[in-house]
This record gives C-alpha cells, sequence and structure tokens, in this order.
C-alpha cells in the first residue's frame, strides 16, 4: 500500500467520519446489531486524521493502555494483522471494548483533535481491526515457557477473562470458574445482541481459551468449593476473584413484588443469555406488556428500555393496536444521566421516552398483583451534597399516576453475598466490596487477589479490564518471588 | 454434560433421575437444590436434591410433569446427558438436636426433598414424624425408603385410597396436641399446603421451616426472580433459602408471584403438544416444527 504524506493541517480538515447505523425504525423491532462497523475504505480514511502525537494523551486514557498510536499506524500502513497483534500487546477482547467503551470519556476525551474538533474515532477503529482479526486470524499465540503455577480465576466476566489471559500469556496454568452456563459475565446476560453480538463474546473467549485457559462452567463459588480449599486442598497458588456486582437492588416503595416488576438483570438475563426474546423456540419467557417503565438512568437502564421496545415490537400484531410506550424514569435531570452519550442517543432515536426529575412511590396493582400503574412523584434538584451532586427533593403535592403494565428496576447493584461465602475472610466494605490495594488488586489474604464490579461496584467493562490486568501483572510477579524464595530453601531429604 | 445413571417413572406424573455429579455430591446437603438445563434451546428450572451419594458421586432429583420443561425432561432415558446442571444452591437445612420430636409434613413432590432432611435428623438423633401426604394412593412414592429414616409414618391420601382419608394439617394437629415437646416442625410440597400447615401450627407455637419453591432463573441471588417477602423484609429464596420461617412468610406474595409466566407456561404447552402430535416424532422432525412455531423475527434490512 502507498504511503500517503499528509500536513497536519490536511489531517485536521478530514470531518470524522461517522459509523453506519440500523435504520431507528426498522431497529426498534429487532435485536440485530445497531452499529454497523467501518468498511476498510472508512477505516483508513479516519486513521489518517490521527496526527501521531509523541506524547500520545489518547493511550493515558486508556484503562488497558492500548498502543493506539502504533495501532493506527499499522492500520493506516494496511497492516490490519499487525494492527490486531499490537492491540492484543494489552486488550485480550478488543472487539467488546471497541463496542462497550464510553470512549468520549476515555482515550478519545484525551485525543489532541478533539481540542479544537472531533477526536479520531479511536473505539470504531479499534472495533474495525478486531473485527478483521476475528474473520481472518492466524492465532500467532507468543506464550511465556510454562511455570508449572496454577492459578485459579472465579468469574468469567471482563475481569477475570483479562486477569486469566494476561496470566496464561505469562506462562502459568490458568483455570477459571463460572457459574452461570456461558462464559462471558456481563458480555453475555446484561448487555444486549443488539449493542454487543453474543458471537463476537464466543470468539473473543476462544481466544482467551485458545491461549490455554480452561474455563470450568456451572461451578458456583461458595457452593462448590471456596477459595481456601482451591489454595489449601486443589493445589492452585493464587486465586484472582472477578465474580462482579450482580446483586440487584430493589426499590423499598409498596408494590415492588408484584406481578409485572422485574429487576433490570433478571430482564436482561431472560432475554439475553437465556434468548427469551426467542420464545417459544426458547423456552425462558418474558413477559413484556405495552406501557413500561424502566426506573434508572444508566447503561443498565437503557440496555433494558431498548430491550423492552423491541420486545413490545416482536408481539405487535400490527392490526392498529396500541402503540407500546417505554418510558425511562429517572430521578434527576438530563445533565445528570450516567449512560453513555451514545445509547441514550440510539434510545431516543428508537422512541424510547425520558421522564426527567420523576421518582416513585408507589406500584400501583389490581386483586391479582399485577402491575397497573406506577405513584410518581416530580423532583427538583437541591443543594450541592458533599460529594458535590445536587440531590434531587421531591415537590410537594406534584403526584401523579403513570400508567404501566410493567415496570423494570435498573437501580445499580451490589457485590452477590455469595462472594462472602466463597471467601469469608477476605476483608470487604459494609456494602459488600471486597478491599483491595488499588495499585495490584491485592486483598488482605495472602494468595487471594480481586478486581472489577466486586472491588469498585457497577462500573465499566474496561475498568473491569484495567483491574484484572493491574492484578495479573501483580500476581505473576508474586508467583515468580514465590519461586525464587523456595528455590533458597534447602531440599528436604 | 451431566451422565443420567438411572431414570425410574415413580407415579404417573413424577420422575426420578440420578445424575452422575461427583462434585455436586460432595457438597450437597439437605435443603439444598440444583438448577438444570436439559439442552441449549431449554430454559433453566430449579429441582430440589431428593438424595445424595456422595461415595457414587450421584445427585438424585425427583420432578412432576407439569408443564413443557418438565415433559420434555421426562422423555429422557438412562444413558442420556443434560447439558447443565448446577448446585448446590441455597442455604441447607438446619439439621441438629432438636430436643423433643420433629414433624416433618410432605406434600405430593414434597415427598422427594423431606427425605433427606428426616434422614439427616434421624441420625442427629431426633426422633422424627413424617407425614405423607397426596391426593391419591398412585400418587404417593418413596413409602419404604421414608419408613426407614423415620420413626412414624402417618400416611394420607385425599380420596382415602391409601393411608388416612385427609388432608396432612389434620394429623399435623393431632401431634401437635399431643403432649410432647415439638422441636422443629417442617411442611414442604405445594405452596397452599405450607401455607395452611403454618396456619395449624401457629397456635402450638412450634417453630416451623417451609421451602419455598419460586420462580427462578439464575439459582445464585443475581436476578431477583425468586424474592420473597419474610418478616416483611425482601429476601431472594435462591441464596436466603428456599427454607425460611414460615409463620413470617407473606403467602399472598408467593402464591400470586407463582403465576408471573403463566400465559407463557401455558403458550409453551401448546407448542409443545402440537410437536407432539403422532406417536413417534425423529428429533429432526421436531427441530423443523421449533423452526416454523418460533416467532417471526424480522431481520435488519427487512
Amino acid at each position: 500500500m502507498t504511503e500517503v504524506n499528509l500536513t497536519v493541517k490536511e489531517r485536521m480538515s478530514i470531518p470524522r467520519h461517522e459509523m453506519p447505523l440500523q435504520n431507528p425504525v426498522v431497529r426498534a423491532h429487532n435485536f440485530s446489531e445497531v452499529a454497523l462497523g467501518y468498511d476498510l475504505e472508512t477505516a483508513m480514511a479516519e486513521a489518517e486524521r490521527c496526527l501521531q502525537c509523541k506524547n500520545t494523551p489518547c493511550i493515558q486514557g486508556c484503562p488497558v493502555q492500548v498502543p493506539i498510536n502504533r495501532f493506527i499506524m499499522a492500520l493506516r500502513a494496511g497492516d490490519l494483522a499487525k494492527a490486531a497483534q499490537i492491540i492484543k500487546e494489552k486488550n485480550n477482547l478488543p472487539a467488546v471494548s471497541g463496542r462497550v467503551c464510553p470512549q468520549e470519556s476515555q482515550c478519545e476525551s484525551r485525543c489532541t483533535l478533539g481540542l479544537k474538533g472531533r477526536a479520531v474515532a479511536i473505539g470504531r477503529l479499534e472495533r474495525f481491526v478486531a473485527d478483521w482479526d476475528l474473520q481472518h486470524s492466524q492465532d500467532q499465540i507468543e506464550k511465556a515457557p510454562a511455570t508449572g503455577k496454577r492459578v485459579a480465576v472465579i468469574g468469567s466476566g471482563p475481569a477475570g477473562l483479562t486477569c486469566a489471559a494476561d496470566l496464561a500469556r505469562q506462562g502459568h496454568s490458568v483455570e477459571v470458574f463460572e457459574a452461570l452456563h456461558e462464559p462471558g459475565g456481563v458480555l453475555i446476560y446484561g448487555i444486549p445482541e443488539f449493542r454487543l453480538p453474543k458471537e463476537i463474546v464466543r470468539k473473543e473467549v476462544a481466544y482467551v481459551e485458545r491461549l490455554g485457559v480452561k474455563v470450568h462452567l456451572d461451578c458456583v463459588a461458595g457452593k462448590l468449593y471456596t477459595v481456601d480449599e482451591l489454595l489449601h486442598e486443589q493445589g492452585f497458588d493464587a486465586v484472582f476473584m472477578g465474580t462482579g456486582a450482580g446483586l440487584p437492588v430493589f426499590m423499598n416503595i409498596p408494590g415492588i413484588n408484584a406481578i409485572g416488576v422485574y429487576s433490570a438483570n433478571e430482564f436482561l438475563t431472560r432475554i439475553n443469555l437465556m434468548k427469551g426474546f426467542r420464545f417459544p423456540e426458547y423456552d425462558t419467557p418474558v413477559h413484556v406488556g405495552k406501557f413500561i417503565a424502566v426506573v434508572g438512568a444508566g447503561n443498565v437502564a437503557m440496555d433494558a428500555a431498548r430491550c423492552a421496545l423491541r420486545m413490545c415490537g416482536l408481539h405487535q400484531d400490527g392490526k392498529g393496536s396500541q402503540k407500546p410506550e417505554v418510558h425511562v424514569v429517572y430521578r434527576r435531570s438530563r445533565e445528570e444521566v450516567p449512560a453513555r452519550a451514545e445509547e441514550v442517543e440510539h434510545a431516543e432515536d428508537e422512541g424510547v421516552q425520558f421522564d426527567f426529575l420523576t421518582n416513585p412511590v408507589e406500584i400501583l396493582v389490581n386483586v391479582s398483583n399485577v402491575v397497573t400503574g406506577m405513584r410518581c412523584v416530580r423532583m427538583q434538584l437541591g443543594e450541592p451534597d458533599a460529594s458535590g451532586r445536587r440531590s434531587p427533593v421531591e415537590i410537594p403535592g406534584s403526584e401523579f399516576v403513570l400508567p404501566v403494565d410493567t415496570v423494570i428496576m435498573a437501580l445499580g447493584t451490589r457485590a452477590n453475598p455469595l462472594t462472602s461465602e466463597a471467601a469469608p475472610a477476605v476483608e470487604r466494605s459494609p456494602r459488600g466490596n471486597i478491599l483491595v490495594d488499588a495499585s495490584n488488586g491485592r486483598t488482605d489474604e495472602p494468595g487471594v487477589w480481586a478486581g472489577g464490579d466486586v472491588v469498585t461496584g457497577a462500573a465499566t467493562v474496561i475498568s473491569a479490564m484495567g483491574a484484572g490486568k493491574r492484578a495479573a501483572a501483580d500476581i505473576d510477579a508474586w508467583l515468580r518471588e514465590k519461586d525464587k524464595d523456595n528455590s533458597r530453601l534447602p531440599l528436604a531429604v | 454434560m451431566f451422565k443420567i445413571i438411572e431414570k425410574q417413572s415413580l407415579t404417573p406424573n413424577t420422575d426420578l433421575m440420578i445424575i452422575d455429579a461427583p462434585e455436586i455430591a460432595r457438597k450437597a446437603a439437605p435443603g439444598q437444590f440444583v438448577i438444570l438445563r436439559k439442552d441449549e434451546t431449554c430454559e433453566r428450572i430449579p429441582l430440589t436434591i431428593a438424595d445424595f451419594d456422595r461415595e457414587q458421586g450421584t445427585v438424585t432429583v425427583i420432578f412432576q410433569k407439569v408443564g413443557k420443561s418438565t415433559r420434555e425432561l421426562g422423555e429422557l432415558k438412562s444413558g442420556d446427558v443434560i447439558r447443565n446442571f448446577v448446585g448446590p444452591l441455597g442455604k441447607p437445612s438446619t439439621i441438629k438436636m432438636y430436643g423433643g420430636r420433629v414433624i416433618l409434613v410432605a406434600g405430593g413432590v414434597g415427598i422427594a426433598p423431606v427425605y433427606p432432611i428426616a434422614r439427616a435428623l434421624k441420625d442427629a438423633g431426633n426422633y422424627v414424624y413424617v407425614i405423607m401426604g397426596a391426593r391419591s394412593a398412585d400418587l404417593i412414592f418413596w413409602e419404604d425408603k421414608m419408613n426407614a429414616v423415620c420413626d412414624e409414618l402417618i400416611l394420607c391420601t385425599d380420596d382415602g385410597s391409601r393411608g388416612r382419608k385427609c388432608v396432612v394439617t389434620e394429623p399435623l394437629t393431632e401431634l401437635l396436641e399431643a403432649p410432647w415437646i415439638t422441636g422443629h416442625v417442617w411442611a414442604i410440597g405445594p405452596a397452599i399446603m405450607m401455607k395452611f400447615c403454618c396456619k395449624t401450627v401457629e397456635p402450638f407455637d412450634a417453630p416451623i421451616d417451609v421451602s419455598l419453591d419460586s420462580i427462578m432463573v439464575d439459582g445464585t441471588g443475581m436476578c431477583g426472580a425468586c424474592r420473597v417477602e419474610v418478616d416483611g423484609q425482601m429476601r431472594f429464596a435462591c441464596v436466603d433459602g428456599p427454607e425460611f420461617d414460615g409463620s413470617k412468610v407473606n403467602w399472598d406474595v408467593v402464591l400470586a408471584r407463582k403465576k408471573v409466566f403463566s400465559q407463557e407456561e401455558q403458550e409453551a404447552m401448546q407448542v409443545w403438544n402440537r410437536e407432539h402430535q403422532s406417536e413417534h416424532i425423529c428429533n429432526l422432525e421436531s427441530a423443523v416444527r421449533r423452526q416454523e412455531n418460533r416467532r417471526v423475527l424480522p431481520l435488519a434490512g427487512d
């Protein structure tokens, strides 16, 4: 391929390339991926925008420090295999992170081009390279010689998979224990097909397995085994806990146990993991009405709202029956919405309605305990609290009833109580999160590391991957140090 | 994949399966359950552990063929495999010497979970009464097995075709009225039976545990599908239970939440019936019918 020599000014004059999307009217009725990805030509053209800054601010913004400048350079030279190889030096799941990372607040937020115009579309380029790699990969896997050390990883979400892959690359023998019947954690049960196709997740997990990682499914930590047993009976040298924050939080309001009230976790698990959107071909049912309220405004709320909209679309008979309505009910205002900007836009384009400064106070039910409505109160933002956030305050006398037949609670999640059964001795916060040294993921128990949502509470996929990576580096160093110590000991006679 | 070592038909609508699952057998305790998924397109269903053998490495489950998934499960034979088998889940029953006697009420398929609890209580030195109830004689199973692990077994059927003609609360009342200290009561069976057992026990002030068979998905505490209200608090049956203090359970919530998917359950059953109209359908044909029955999903660009 011929090298294009452009001046900085010329590069800066190239407009950022938009991602082709499925038409909102069409996509509101299907579970196929919304963002269609760049083609080679667009990717190459977008890559030309990168100024190849010497100080690479973009890399500082990436939680796993992908060598962004180098992979974009390889892409520009047309060497896609090399570009993929460069990304994989640091990122074991690039097709996932390229899709679900909030790039606007990470790598792309630091891009020099973003200071005056629009940042290089780093996420889209990463996704393009990773997708190409999944189709063409020859998998030239380079691994360190076997160390004979065994590491157990609990949980196969982004933190666990990243930690496992990095350790396997260092020559350790790694086994992952997963409670569900498919690996991937939130990538499989939480994030919907239209945002992250499960085929992509499966291929990325397969890549991790090709690195030599053994994945045990249907193994529930705390029930089938404990961390103590892994270390002292099963002969593992170290354990990494990446069990996530999977315990849903419900509001303590009347009617919360009514028929038609789901946690977002249940709703999304039924649809994504169990393929409830293909009922009755798949057995798992999902009951969705026509007027749905999703409470909360994080990424999980957006996923639930957009899934609900699609489920309504699938069930519509098209004979002029009442149009389904999906409302996102959030107690703060638009500015405070924690979801990714792009997800909010996509939800709005698809027809999700947003009720800001609104808080539910009661779920109304009929005699059969089925949801008939949600009594809400209007809110206003008060004075900033200690954390600097303006907390919402009820407006007296502003109560009204939202006529809904389905309510999905997406108020966040906490660490699963089974985590404490798996590792009773590991120190935890009052909320149940595992306490670690943030720089390396060490818990107060020797030989036990933790990372991802189980430490931070519900956060992002990439921050979990970053935590898995830091822990893997520390576990590797620790195992090698331990080996040195052992070799100094006199041999038993 | 988990192999079915043995398959038996216990009653016209109840089957038993002994599954090769050494890891689970090693850890299983009375009161716990497993979640299984027969195949790729199947749902995850919870079943209480009816028995386990640590030496043989097996776990026994018993299920009533009430809907599509359990009927499909009932078609499996010895030697077949089950795709996923997860456990042991939930908290074990509290087994100890209670002093006085313990009374276990087992209704219908509830006989299965009561068996290992009775055995463990007997081993712990308790004087164990078991009241076994069913609609009719042909629905009673494991009578001999139960006899071997309790001190006194009282049988009753709704129609009097076996044992006494009464509901389980009748012998329960009599036992409670007898001048003996009751250390603990368990009631396991249909929700409505457990509710009435709790009502029966209430005036006698004896502690009673029930095992709630909520609708479950993952069984590990991540979704709250199985949530119940106990003592005014929301609890998850899969991790906080399945056994709870029966006197504190809000039965209205338990009974209502069982019906969450009744419409879809019927629909699945109809589809299954259509697939099984003729005597023999090969797997291929059944797969084709499955495809035909799926809701038409418009794809991108349609």
